[in-house]
């Protein structure tokens, strides 16, 4: 980490003009009135449209395809395979699996296996239904379970693991003989479903192939650089020919963050028919793309003293990737990686496996692979306050991690304001009067969760920076943010703007954005792992410091006053000394261009060294962990099995709140998603494989009237690396949300539901086998 | 986005030019009210007409009324949310009006209308699908193809009757005004059914629905809807009930009908309530009695399919508590009966 990377937490001028204060988003004005501009909206002259043919089967051999009676359709211009695309991919370098189009074998239904560029739609559509493809059929893995021990037919072929994607064994201190002598221990075993991010905006790319050999590609994408990389690859073109172009963006919650067959697609089929290629998913065609959150069953074993301090946990997780690998070799690792926070683990093993199995590919959703384990955990957690008559929020308290510490797998913590967390939802929630003491069929759960703000793994190795940016400073009074960074709608765009008017003591409306424009921005990694504001953060700071040096030292030149008594604020300079020295910041931007030449900056930042020293020690490895605590209230009808979460309060540590409007949105949105993936969601296929109801009204996401009344608590343990000390609160305050329903659920009724989603039929079953315990026909609570 | 098919729309002013333009172009035409569930069926390609005939511009069709006989009279194309909202429903049909309130979301009730509602197509898991999926799967009795997914070696389509509509109408002795190019008829709902989710009614494709006429109810008329769904708005029926109770000055039953839906094609109504619930106080321990008894009868007699999406067993286990909520709804001049 240089010295470019760390500028403190305190406001450049002594005191925030903006930072800290409720902002408006710099796209917000556009979105509401309709003007933004999505992928789709992009309409160019003699644009083609293009579609997608799939496989109708979840495993099976591709014989032969024959497009001729598609190709002598009027209006067709083309049609590609699988050889017009052959070179593989894939978001991860070490595990380029997937192909644009199928070649030779299709891995599940849906898999893209031609693409039809056509002068509409329609005529597309019906160029589809043209092509014959004969294909073998081979025995579909719908179970992962089977796909562990059975390899023949792989589903990828030749690969010494068969069916077996990634398999992570770590174990950090002496874990067996802790649990050996442990106090209490306990053992159980909990399933988490599939789910999915159903962004509102599907999937669109748009590509134009100039004839100086340049191809522009448009895509509703959250990772332009890897877009970029992937396409120079596929295409076999020189990455100086490309640029790739992120518009506005109508969600994504890491389902737009691998390179996707559209973009091949369009790509291809513009510089086969030299006429600009639109393809725009239909909803059932997001679905199948997925790369959703990836189904575990999970076992853990966790052993603690009398006094509930943690001694070790052990445990064994079974991933079902789909088919593809995806991000999965990441996910294997943060299924276990992330684990060891906000609670003290002195022991610790996982054993984490990823299989292949014949199902739209799974992938990073908001809270990749680690909200999952969290849910398992904080519910095991839960049981063992239970064993130990421990409040559930004081055994939370006494595993406190800590601050500026290590964890035992060797990451390193530094600001943490968990304790502050439980306090505020212990506090807001009322729990001390209220936990255990609600009327039968209401209760209170508690949960806990940290997760990173960006790794220092950047998915290619290199030394160059993760995030870059560059100011452009106008005659006008203007400035011009150029940033890599994708705002994906978490508002890193308004970041970025805050920061430049903060540092330069601009008005927000004198600093423009630029994003997410290849030809234009600089690198950046992209928007994942919550690392867009903390790492496009610092590098945005980094460039103003060195513009700001300029500007302030022209003009202590111009008033011959000592730097240290210029002040810029809200577009004006002033002279703390002197009240007759003050000049619009324009003319200092003129002062500055006639000392230096034309004014400008760049900025970047980089990961300090981080990781624990082993095979796999950076991945999860962060440079600040947020931090969350939920307390949730649920009701439980006992009659039909409905659980309704009521009301869900949400602490989080944020470090420094930019915007805390925009920190209040993310937690509220982040638990919003937590409620429906433990309520409702479930991304899941039918005996044939095939997607059980590939829409919004069969994948049933909660609808205003279902979503429960969202509290933010924000947080501040200002950090002492982020940008004014912030960290991520777009993905971390999604983890508690799902466990702490669950322990609600036990504090109303009295049931321990461990297999995700909570449907009325597993509330009932549960309350069934309850009452069968406990010998009496209704439960003794149900007076209560 | 899915494409719709392409097909010619008419838009007739009159019955009679609807009526005409029906009989002239055959069995492929269709005709499309509100479009709420036409069009997403037209885009997964379950028909594919060369005419569509929208009622959108037959003014004749829209309004609710009271006959000199004291039967209230609905036009077919009058929307859901107007008949949720129309005073004249909710005092003299309260069990309609809760049922048009929760169909599907608010926007859809503003384009959804009553007729449309009531003709509106089975639905099942294995059809409202797109033509891909649909094809994946092989297809299936409803459309295409020749085997049932719901029932294995099943011979006969078990699409649910997923209209809200249907069975509050049907407790309150609806009939339909159809009319067609040999002129016009008054069927009884109740007789309208026909048990074959591959089309579920007898209409012919020339014949329109135009009115929906619910007799005068009684001084004494009560009645709710129950609906279950996973969310509170949007969701077709899990399961549907409809109950009439009507009660003397002393609060006696005097009459009762329960109808359930979302089961098989067509709504079904209970045997053996009136037995258990006439001449006793629609309140009090003895009502609670009756109507325990009624729930499990209801039980008994219910057998929901995994026809539509979600878990059959659940929805077979909701039976008796949607009977039971629904009735104590009806008795206490409550509902709907639904999640909020």
């Amino acid at each position: 980490m240089a010295a470019r990377d760390r500028h403190g937490k305190d406001a450049p001028w002594g005191e925030f003009a903006i930072v800290g204060k409720p902002q408006r988003k710099v796209d917000g004005l556009a979105k509401a009135t309709g003007a933004a501009i999505y992928a789709d909206d992009i309409a160019l002259p003699g644009m083609l449209h293009a579609k997608t043919l799939r496989s109708p089967h979840a495993h099976a051999r591709i014989v032969s395809i024959d497009a001729s009676k598609a190709l002598a359709l009027p209006g067709v211009h083309a049609v590609i395979t699988g050889k017009d695309l052959p070179v593989k991919y894939g978001v991860i370098p070490w595990t380029p699996d997937e192909n644009a189009l199928a070649v030779d074998k299709v891995r599940f239904i849906g898999d893209p296996v031609a693409a039809v560029a056509a002068v509409d739609e329609d005529t597309a559509n019906e160029a589809l239904k043209r092509i014959q493809v004969e294909y073998e059929l081979l025995h579909a893995y719908l179970d992962p379970r089977e796909s562990l021990t059975r390899h023949d037919p792989a589903i990828h072929e030749g690969r010494k693991e068969g069916n077996v994607s990634k398999n992570v064994l770590l174990e950090f201190g002496a874990v067996d003989q802790a649990l050996a002598t442990s106090d209490v221990i306990v053992e159980d075993e909990y399933t988490f479903h599939g789910t999915t991010h159903a962004a509102i905006e599907p999937h669109c790319a748009v590509a134009q192939y100039s004839a100086d050999c340049v191809l522009t590609v448009w895509s509703a994408t959250q990772i332009t650089h890897y877009v970029h990389r992937a396409l120079a690859r596929v295409l076999e073109l020189p990455p100086h020919k490309i640029r790739v172009v992120q518009p506005c963006l109508g969600g994504a919650f890491g389902g737009k963050s691998d390179p996707f067959s559209l973009e091949f697609c369009v790509a291809k089929l513009a510089m086969k028919t030299g006429r600009p290629v639109k393809m725009l998913y239909t909803r059932e065609e997001v679905f199948y793309c997925h790369r959703g959150r990836h189904p575990m069953q999970l076992r853990y074993r966790t052993g603690a003293s009398q006094d509930g301090k943690l001694q070790g946990v052990d445990a064994r997780v079974l991933i079902d990737g789909g088919s593809y690998s995806s991000f999965g070799l990441v996910t294997t690792y943060y299924a276990g990686q992330l684990l060891t926070g906000p609670y003290a683990f002195p022991t610790y093993r996982f054993d984490s496996t990823r299989v292949f199995t014949n199902k739209p590919p799974c992938g990073p959703k908001r809270g990749h692979g680690s909200v999952q384990p969290r849910f398992a955990f904080e519910v095991q957690l839960d049981q063992l306050a239970e064993k130990l008559a421990l409040d559930p929020i004081e055994i939370r308290r006494r595993n406190f991690v800590g601050e500026h510490t290590t964890t035992v797998n060797g990451q390193r913590i530094t600001s943490n304001g968990f304790l502050a967390c439980l306090d505020q939802v212990e506090r807001a929630s009322d729990w001390k009067t209220r936990h255990g003491k609600l009327p039968f069929g209401r209760g209170l759960g508690v949960a806990g969760s940290m997760y990173i703000s960006g790794t220092n793994y950047p998915v290619y190795p290199n030394q160059m920076p993760q995030a870059g940016i560059q100011l452009k400073v106008d005659r006008s009074g203007l400035v011009l943010a150029f940033t890599g960074g994708n705002d994906i709608g978490q508002g890193s765009n308004s970041v970025v703007q805050y920061i430049v008017a903060e540092e330069l003591g601009l008005a927000l409306d004198q600093v423009r954005v630029v994003a997410a424009d290849t030809d234009l921005c600089p690198v950046d990694l992209g928007a994942y792992s919550s690392r867009v504001t903390f790492m496009v953060g610092n590098a945005t700071i980094d460039a103003c410091r060195k513009l700001r040096t300029e500007l302030v030292e022209a003009l202590a030149a111009h008033w011959k006053i000592d730097a240290k008594r210029v002040r810029l604020i809200h577009g004006e300079a002033l002279d703390l000394e002197d009240s007759t020295h003050h000049l619009p910041i324009v003319e200092v931007f003129h002062l500055a261009e006639e000392r230096f030449d034309t004014l400008g900056a760049t900025g970047s930042y980089n990961t300090p060294e981080l990781g624990g020293p082993y095979r796999g020690g950076t991945i999860g490895a962060s440079p600040a962990y947020s931090f969350t605590a939920h307390v949730a209230e649920v009701t439980v009808d006992v009659e039909t099995g409905r659980v309704r979460c009521e009301k869900v309060w949400i602490a989080h540590d944020c470090g420094r709140a930019l915007n805390p409007m925009l920190v209040a949105g993310q937690m509220e949105g982040s638990a919003y998603m937590g409620v429906a993936e433990a309520l409702m969601e479930e991304h899941t296929v039918n005996r044939f494989g095939l997607h059980r109801g590939p829409s919004l009204l069969d994948y049933r996401i909660p609808t205003s009237v279902d979503t429960p009344e969202l509290a933010a608590l924000i947080v501040e343990s200002l950090d002492p690396e982020g940008p004014y000390g912030s960290k991520e609160a777009g993905e971390g305050p999604l983890h508690p949300s799902i466990p702490a329903i669950s322990n609600a659920i036990f504090d109303a009724v009295g049931i321990r539901l461990k297999h995700l989603p909570f449907t009325p039929g597993k509330v009932l079953a549960a309350l069934a086998e309850l009452r069968a315990h406990s010998g009496e026909p209704t439960l003794a609570g149900e007076a209560r | 986005m899915l494409r719709l098919p392409k097909f010619e729309v008419a838009t007739p002013t009159s019955v009679g030019e609807a009526i005409a333009l029906l009989a002239e172009a055959g069995p492929s035409a269709l005709v499309v009210a509100g479009g709420t569930d036409l069009l997403p069926n037209l885009k997964h390609e379950l028909a594919t007409p060369e005419l569509v005939v929208s009622l959108a511009a037959i003014r004749e069709l829209v309004g609710i009324r009271v006959d000199a006989d004291g039967a209230l009279a609905i036009g077919a194309m009058t929307t859901l949310a107007e008949v949720a909202a129309s005073e004249l429903v909710r005092t003299r049909a309260p069990a309609l009006a809760q049922a048009a309130s929760l169909v599907a979301g608010p926007q859809l009730r503003t384009m959804g209308t009553l007729g449309g509602n009531v003709l509106l197509d089975t639905r099942c898991q294995w059809i409202n699908q797109s033509y891909f999926w649909r094809s994946a799967l092989g297809f299936c009795l409803k459309k295409d193809g020749t085997k049932c997914h719901v029932v294995e070696g099943g011979q006969k389509c078990v699409a649910a009757a997923s209209n809200d509509t249907a069975p509050a109408l049907m407790t309150l002795g609806a009939t339909l005004e159809l009319e067609g190019a040999a002129g016009r008829r008054s069927q009884p709902l109740d007789d309208f059914w026909i048990a074959d989710g591959i089309y579920n009614k007898k209409l012919s494709h020339a014949e329109l629905l135009t009115e929906v006429r619910v007799p005068p109810t009684a001084a004494g008329h009560r009645g709710a809807y129950g609906k279950l769904r996973e969310r509170n708005s949007i969701d077709f029926p899990l399961l549907g009930v409809a109950v009439r109770l009507d009660v003397d000055a002393s609060e006696r039953v005097q009459a009762v009908d329960i109808v359930v839906t979302a089961l098989a094609a067509q709504p079904k109504r209970l045997a053996r309530v009136a037995e258990l619930l006439i001449g006793i106080a629609a309140h009090g321990a003895e009502f609670e009695r009756a109507v325990e008894a009624v729930a499990s009868t209801a039980a008994k007699q219910c057998h929901p399919l995994p026809n539509i999406p979600g878990d059959h067993e659940w929805r077979k286990a909701m039976v008796p508590v949607w009977v039971r909520r629904t009735l104590r709804a009806a008795a206490g001049r409550g509902g709907p009966v639904h999640e909020d």
